[in-house]
């Protein structure tokens, strides 16, 4: 069956017809992304600013009646000692997981980049952990770490050293906590870095060699520290965000123990709204996180611009 | 200013695996002068430029500056400098930082290069002298008021002048450019070719210079070596490669927009037949032997279509380009279509579906064996 | 550049500091895994032991029995499929619809997007529970799978993706005359194939390894995921603090997703590095 076209050379049928294909096409995209629209909506922006005006009440699951307190839970929260205390908490994970898998990840990736010999064995073994589901994960480094019979405090002891009860001591609790997380976490980086500097152009390197720059230290100082720095930036703040979330190791490992010593963030909204239905309280909570997040994101957008260099 | 350096090459090869990239090169550069590896992509010449530089290592054959064997010495202590195709400029660097960057690295130690150090002492008056050289560097190329700006800010042509300025400011012997031009478009190009020329002969240094084009390989170069598939198969002046290519193929590289070749066949001293037609000659093609008469599209007579000399053809295709034009001529008998160069005039008296004749210029035309060797001119009366 | 061979010591070193970090890295695996197979009374001796004298199976039997490993296992499978599934269904259309059409409101639906991506995933949830208790969906799969069915992420990926497949060719197949959603499902889907891949891994990942929020929703054992598992039978729900059980269970559960890195690990890192915004 053919479609013989109307030949119309009105020129005032043109208009229309352009308009018709432009409302299928309209249509089509209408209906292609509406579902998703919709969902968006429903499952993201609704409760989001459901939990900002939640923050605003002292609504309790289950409570009988509720109250509009405007910013009572804010005041509350920024005077309650365990608040406090886990967003301390919170600050000193991240302030040592970023350094401590920033700094790993880079290394690795350097001394990686330029071997020929073994270098897909140390990518996958880098990249294990970031694919380990923590929590299963969690009790073996429950056993190394055994404040008697566990092969970390073996090896203090064999070194003359006392032993240490890394999970248990409120003291040094956080620190393990924050290990872990390098653990975790280095081998993402690592990657992330590999990929950056293979896109550092060659030619850059060539010059560096005829310029003078010979060692090895003088060629990262000169090429591949600077030009990593949009990558650096990136890894930096994901890492930090990421940290920011920490939650199953703390959840499965200490509870928030000994005595509140390593209850983070994310932890101290899971009390508050899942166990003692706070909802107000934790809603509160929540939204100091994703004020928090938003932050470091913003901050890495404006710092991604300023710093990016085009050749 | 140092005393210009000569390179020395002998029987340089280089092997990726096994395949040769690079094959029994020998290379005499002499001091001071400007050479131009010149080649199609993929002959050898980058490489050739880079393991003059030091940055690749050659699989055979020894490298001499100046008389020194530099084999065993890496880019830095070579006395070269070396302008990329992309120009390779540090990013993160202003233009002056990038230009002292070869003075810095070498003249400070390493803890002298920390940004506070540099106030203290010693560090401080190396520092200052550094300046003065920038300042002289720039002043050179005409980028003084660029100094405090970052690469990404420039133009293409600043770029290429900072990565010049990068290059002189160590006052090196040796230069070494590949294909510096290439990014840059065709009116900049022809500015820049100038003057680069001129920067050679202000600094009277040895300049190696690799390009695919025959232009650029022409109009700036003492000497040209052409190289294919590996080999340079020709060094010579520019005038005398043009005028005696060695064989078919650099002849072939170096025309534009293409060399025309006809099938001929020996027909005794200064004479070749092709298709029932005598033409005369400078080659010496021995009776009865095949070859090949190569001519240069403005080596190619049009001619009417009533001459008795020449070939006929048919006019197939015009291209005019104000100045000139190019007419591409449908051989009777032929395949392949000639190309002959024509002045404004006489391209506005022609037109497409037109019978003509046409002659290769006696005195220019070159002849090639079946191999593509290069037959040589009929002996001439010394003057 | 020359490529150096570095002086043999240098390249010793390097290799040496590689081995000790590789060794930090796999040091848990190795312990779950060895340890999983000692005999119970071994675990916990005074010395440094790293092989089992003796290989057995007793820790696996006890995990298997004493908990439902396996259960926990199929509900992984089948919340992160779900997931998955629900995830393309909705944000492959978005996302075509976003690059390849123009339609009203098309730059709001792409700034919400974006705004999408700046809230952690964690933000929604208390809303969310409250929502599905007054639905009466708590405790059950909808409520595993559902919240996630929409990712702002995959709609910004697919939308990336399908922006650099040809105008042409889709300005070609109106011509031919497909309509502009088969053009969307059997022109320019197929191409956006690598995409689709890595971000089934990274979605399968981030989900089956999430405690977060079925710690939140769920509560009977039968429908906990692999993580959830895990942890429950940690607080002594089951396993009683055997350690060479949690250990054994601990390998089952990490052991699918060890076993697909190896196997396709390009297509993995690719997947994973996208978890930079998630």
């Amino acid at each position: 069956m053919t479609t013989v076209l109307p030949l119309s050379p009105a020129a005032a049928d043109a208009p229309a017809v352009a308009g018709l294909v432009r409302r299928r096409r309209a249509k089509a995209g209408a209906a292609l992304a509406g579902p998703a629209a919709m969902l968006l909506l429903v499952l993201l922006i609704l409760p989001s600013t459901l939990v900002i005006l939640f923050s605003l009440t002292d609504y309790g699951f289950g409570a009988a009646s509720w109250r509009f307190v405007a910013l009572d839970n804010y005041a509350e929260l920024f005077a309650d000692p365990g608040v406090l205390r886990a967003l301390g908490n919170t600050a000193v994970y991240i302030a040592v997981v970023v350094p401590g898998s920033v700094a790993i990840g880079l290394g690795a990736a350097l001394l990686i980049e330029g071997r020929l010999v073994l270098r897909r064995f140390y990518r996958i073994a880098f990249f294990l952990p970031v694919t380990a589901t923590l929590v299963a994960l969690a009790t073996a480094w429950e056993v190394l770490l055994h404040p008697g019979f566990g092969p970390a405090n073996l090896l203090l002891s064999a070194l003359g050293q006392p032993k240490l009860r890394f999970l248990a001591d409120p003291d040094i609790a956080m620190f393990t906590l924050s290990g872990i997380g390098i653990w975790q976490l280095a081998g993402f980086n690592m990657v992330l870095f590999l990929s950056g500097l293979a896109s550092i152009p060659r030619e850059l390197y060539d010059a560096a060699a005829v310029d003078g720059a010979t060692r090895g230290f003088d060629r990262f100082r000169l090429v591949t520290w600077p030009m990593l720095g949009p990558t650096t930036m990136f890894v930096v703040v994901v890492t930090a965000i990421r940290g920011l979330q920490a939650f199953d190791t703390v959840a499965v490992l200490t509870r928030g123990g000994p005595a509140k010593a390593t209850e983070v963030l994310l932890y101290a909204i899971y009390v508050e709204g899942f166990r003692y239905f706070r909802i107000g309280y934790a809603s509160a909570l929540t939204v100091v996180f994703l004020a928090l997040a938003t932050a470091l994101t913003l901050a890495q957008a404006r710092l991604m611009d300023r710093k990016v260099h085009y050749q | 200013m140092s005393e210009p350096a000569g390179i020395t090459l002998n029987r340089i090869e280089k092997r990726f695996g096994p395949m040769a990239v690079l094959r029994d090169i020998t290379l005499d550069i002499r001091p001071g002068e400007f050479l131009t590896l010149v080649g199609p992509s993929g002959c050898g010449k980058s490489t050739l430029l880079r393991i003059i530089a030091g940055l690749e290592a050659q699989s055979a054959g020894s490298i001499a500056i100046a008389g020194h064997p530099v084999d065993t010495l890496g880019p830095d202590r070579r006395d070269i400098a070396m302008v990329f195709q992309n120009y390779a400029l540090y990013p993160h660097m202003t233009v002056a930082e990038n230009i002292a960057t070869p003075l810095r690295l070498r003249r400070l130690a390493g803890w002298q290069r920390w940004p506070l150090a540099g106030r203290f002492g010693r560090a401080h008056a190396i520092g200052n002298e550094i300046a003065r050289e920038v300042a002289a560097a720039a002043g050179l190329l005409g980028i003084e008021a660029l100094l405090d700006r970052k690469p990404g800010q420039l133009s293409g042509g600043q770029r290429q002048r900072v990565a010049l300025g990068r290059a002189l400011v160590r006052h090196p012997r040796v230069f070494l450019m590949d294909e510096p031009l290439s990014n840059l478009d065709a009116k900049l190009r022809v500015h820049m070719r100038a003057e680069i020329a001129r920067l050679h002969r202000r600094l009277g240094a040895t300049f190696v210079y690799v390009t695919h084009d025959q232009t650029e390989a022409m109009t700036m170069s003492d000497r040209i070596a052409v190289m294919l598939d590996g080999q340079v198969r020709q060094i010579d002046t520019p005038a005398a490669i043009y005028r005696d290519p060695a064989d078919h193929e650099v002849a072939a590289f170096m025309a534009q927009p293409q060399l025309n070749s006809l099938p001929v066949t020996g027909a005794g001293a200064g004479a070749v037949e092709i298709l029932g037609a005598r033409l005369a000659v400078r080659g010496m093609v021995p009776a009865g032997a095949k070859a090949s008469l190569a001519f240069r599209p403005e080596e190619c007579l049009l001619l009417d279509a009533s001459a008795p000399q020449g070939l006929g053809a048919t006019v197939s295709h015009i291209e005019r380009l104000g100045a000139e034009g190019y007419a591409h001529l449908a051989v009777d008998g032929l395949p392949e279509l000639v190309v002959a160069r024509l002045d404004a005039e006489r391209i506005g008296r022609i037109e497409r579906g037109q019978a003509v004749r046409f002659l290769p210029d006696p005195e220019r035309a070159l002849c090639f064996d079946e191999r593509g060797r290069r037959l040589a001119a009929v002996e001439r009366q010394a003057a | 550049m020359i490529r150096r061979l570095l002086p043999p010591l240098a390249s010793l070193c390097a290799h040496a500091v590689l081995l000790i970090g590789a060794l930090v890295m796999l040091a848990p695996f190795l312990w779950m895994a060895l340890t999983s197979f000692k005999p119970p009374a071994e675990i916990f001796t005074g010395e440094f032991q790293l092989l089992p004298s003796r290989f057995t199976l007793h820790n696996y039997v006890e995990a298997l029995s004493a908990s439902p490993l396996l259960r926990f296992l199929l509900n992984g499978v089948l919340v992160c499929g779900g997931i998955l599934l629900l995830q393309l269904a909705i944000a492959i259309p978005c996302g075509y619809a976003l690059a390849k059409l123009d339609f009203r409101g098309r730059e709001a639906l792409f700034g919400l997007v974006l705004l999408a991506l700046l809230i952690p995933v964690q933000v929604p949830a208390l809303p969310l529970y409250l929502g599905l208790a007054r639905l009466g969906l708590l405790d059950s799969y909808p409520a595993l799978i559902l919240p996630w069915a929409v990712s702002a992420f995959a709609i910004f990926l697919f939308r990336q993706v399908f922006r650099r497949f040809p105008d042409e060719i889709v300005d070609a197949a109106r011509i031919d005359g497909f309509g502009e959603i088969a053009i969307a499902f059997r022109i320019a889907l197929p191409s956006a194939w690598p995409a689709v891949a890595a971000f089934s891994i990274f979605s399968v990942v981030a989900h089956w390894n999430d405690l977060y929020w079925p710690m939140v929703v769920v509560t009977s054992t039968e429908l906990m995921t692999p993580p959830l598992g895990i942890a429950y039978f940690r607080e002594g729900g089951g396993v009683d603090g055997n350690v060479g059980a949690l250990l054994a269970g601990g390998v089952i559960i990490t052991a699918p997703l060890v076993v697909a890195f190896l196997f396709a690990q390009r297509r993995f890192v690719q997947g994973l590095a996208f978890t930079g915004i998630r």
